[in-house]
């Protein structure tokens, strides 16, 4: 299970959706939630009739829908979008429905909400790139890992490398700003 | 057999009336009886007249819409409980049954004794009936609607002979020249010369005579009963324990699924009904995203529903009925990955038993270059997925209602040249953006074919001019201006 705020997250939950090459993902909201999805938007990172949309109606719900797929295992990935805080018994289930289902769960937060049970938690944020045009520039920062240290990079995706023949190939470009040391080349899985 | 006044029958077996009483059906427009009872009968009413003249022949008269939907599937339940007398029923008409009771009379004591027993059974339930038994379909119609009786089939030319032409099923208008022509009767009819009859009225009427009298072959076609999904378990002593209910579904489920794989046939809607002892009952619905009959994974999705179920002093009886079926064929074992497709299904199922199938949707594509109804979204149960995701241009991620940007008043939001170019300085959210980049206009029209006022509010503000601006905060945004009333909104915010 893993965590991610800042204005760039859908754009995050899409990239980590186009890691995985196979398998439908399931992106749960609650039906209240105005700001719509838009799949022609979500497809050049990811195919948009392999998205699953679950409309619930309070974050109970959602949560137990997320758990619920999470568990089961039939899902590449399971998107929820939440709009308060969980407390420590709603993260410690989803974790473990996670983990029982061998499935990867993100979780989108609003800023500063996170759960101590998630695993890791990102920060994306989108950045001015001068230099290119359609530029998909970010920076992506890892604001809490359980296993690990923390790190920031800076991101572009690109979709031109899409094809069949590198299909495996990771569409993720570390970039180095100015002023700033380069990343290290891990990635979220 | 003729059931005369089916539909008031129908009707008035729930609610009895003394009053006259008459079923209306709207047809060309003008309210028209459609059926009526007795007691309207006697008023002077007949079938067909306008509602408004019965009306005021009769004020007292009692008045209900006929459903004909309803009276079909009652003669269809009609037909049903005819196979007490011979295996071979089918419908006649709207108001009809034919029986073909060759060699069954004798299990009722002989063919009174069977037409009694016919008799007294409708007069039970309220319906009247008219009964006609003869050695042809189409004698047996003629006896049933002229002169109710039974006609030996020796004496068959004789007891039609007295009829009336009409009881030969033909249309009004055949009926009414052969009346002109003085063929008033069956007899007179057979009598005729049959060379000019059928030139003048065609083979058809011939060939209704040589049924009616036993010439010419007529059959009776039986309708083959609707596979019946539903089976029931009564228990000796009431159990309360989940376990012991999930063992009962269990053993309902094997012989429901026995029964769909019978018939190459899947539940898609499944409902539960639990009796308790103090009567009082319980039913769960199952809604399965694809039609199953695996008994071991639609078990599975009971557990939830009947985990939630009040047991109170315990229950006796449950009862499994499939409500909705659909046919799935037996399919080759391959080795792609079916199984895990399988597992989505069960996977959507089960979140639908909790928000609901039809809240599990997917995208589906929609030929519209209006961005936010370029694609709909379709329950993920009763779809399968679209593809041609293809836009010439980027699009942002995320859509929303269009928001109005408040910016410094410059040259570039309001007079002349407003439009050309996005605002330097804008905010959007209570957040101050300044645009480093922007790339535009993309002009998207309104649809004109579709009426914007009524369905499509946003877009009567007329065209937008889009622009993908970046910001120097970062933040890639979707602007639009709408030239007709100059104004910036954000409508979208890109990856």
């Amino acid at each position: 299970m893993h965590e991610v705020c800042g204005p760039a997250a859908p754009a995050f939950a899409a990239i980590a959706c186009a890691q995985h090459t196979r398998g439908q993902f399931l992106w749960v909201r609650e039906s209240w939630q105005g700001e719509a999805l838009n799949p022609a938007g979500l497809a050049p990172f990811v195919d948009p009739a392999r998205i699953l949309l679950a409309h619930a109606g309070r974050q109970a719900e959602s949560l137990a829908v997320a758990e619920e797929a999470l568990r089961h295992g039939a899902l590449a990935m399971v998107v929820i979008e939440i709009t308060r805080p969980l407390d420590l018994r709603e993260g410690r289930r989803l974790q473990l429905a996670a983990g029982a289902g061998d499935t990867v769960g993100l979780c989108i937060i609003p800023e500063g909400m996170g759960s101590n049970a998630a695993r890791t938690r990102w920060r994306a944020a989108p950045v001015f790139d001068s230099e290119r045009q359609d530029s998909t520039l970010m920076r992506w920062e890892i604001i809490k890992n359980k296993a690990g240290t923390l790190g920031t990079w800076h991101v572009r995706f690109d979709p031109k490398t899409r094809s069949e023949t590198h299909r495996e190939t990771n569409r993720l470009h570390v970039v180095s700003p100015a002023g700033n040391g380069p990343g290290s080349e891990g990635m979220p899985g | 057999m003729w059931f005369p006044r089916l539909a008031t029958d129908r009707v008035l077996r729930a609610c009895p009336v003394e009053a006259p009483f008459v079923l209306t059906l709207k047809q060309n427009n003008t309210d028209k009886l459609y059926c009526l009872n007795t007691c309207a009968e006697r008023a002077g009413l007949h079938r067909g007249m306008r509602f408004a003249d019965a009306r005021a022949f009769c004020p007292d008269l009692v008045s209900r819409p006929a459903r004909p939907e309803q009276d079909a599937r009652f003669q269809a339940a009609l037909r049903r409980w005819a196979t007490r007398y011979c295996p071979w029923v089918g419908r006649e008409g709207e108001d009809g049954l034919v029986l073909d009771v060759t060699g069954s009379t004798h299990l009722f004591g002989g063919e009174e004794a069977m037409l009694d027993d016919m008799r007294q059974r409708a007069e039970r339930a309220g319906l009247a009936l008219r009964l006609g038994l003869a050695g042809t379909r189409g004698a047996a119609w003629a006896l049933a609607h002229f002169e109710e009786g039974i006609a030996a089939p020796d004496e068959l030319r004789q007891a039609l002979k007295d009829l009336p032409v009409a009881a030969l099923r033909l249309d009004a208008e055949t009926d009414t020249a052969l009346q002109r022509l003085g063929l008033r009767t069956i007899g007179n009819l057979a009598a005729a010369a049959r060379a000019p009859l059928a030139r003048r009225f065609g083979q058809d009427l011939i060939t209704r005579l040589d049924r009616a009298m036993g010439d010419y072959p007529e059959t009776v076609a039986p309708e083959a009963d609707p596979p019946h999904y539903g089976v029931r378990l009564t228990l000796p002593e009431p159990v309360g324990l989940v376990s012991d209910v999930m063992a009962g579904a269990s053993r309902l489920l094997d012989a429901l699924c026995a029964r769909l794989r019978e018939n190459e046939a899947g539940a898609r809607i499944l409902c539960l009904t639990l009796r308790r002892v103090d009567q009082g009952s319980h039913q769960i619905e199952l809604r399965l995203a694809a039609a199953m009959r695996d008994p071991a994974r639609i078990l599975r999705l009971f557990e939830r529903g009947i985990s939630e179920v009040d047991a109170g002093f315990g229950i006796d009886r449950m009862r499994l009925e499939a409500i909705l079926v659909e046919p799935l064929p037996v399919e080759q074992i391959s080795i792609t990955a079916r199984a895990r497709a399988n597992g989505l299904d069960d996977l959507i199922t089960r979140i639908g038993t909790r928000i609901g199938l039809e809240n599990i949707q997917r995208f589906l594509p929609v030929d519209s270059h209006i961005p936010e109804h370029g694609f709909v979204l379709a329950p993920a149960a009763h779809s399968a997925p679209g593809g041609g995701w293809i836009s010439s241009r980027p699009r942002p991620i995320r859509l929303f209602e269009p928001e109005p940007v408040i910016g410094p008043v410059t040259s570039s939001t309001t007079g002349e040249g407003a439009g050309t170019f996005p605002p330097e300085r804008f905010s959007w959210r209570r957040m101050v953006f300044n645009t480093a980049r922007s790339t535009g206009p993309e002009r998207i029209a309104p649809e004109w074919w579709i009426d914007n006022d009524h369905w499509r509010p946003h877009w009567r503000s007329g065209v937008r001019d889009y622009w993908r601006v970046e910001t120097r905060q970062g933040r890639r945004l979707w602007l639009f201006f709408t030239p007709q009333s100059p104004r910036w909104f954000v409508q979208g915010e890109f990856a």
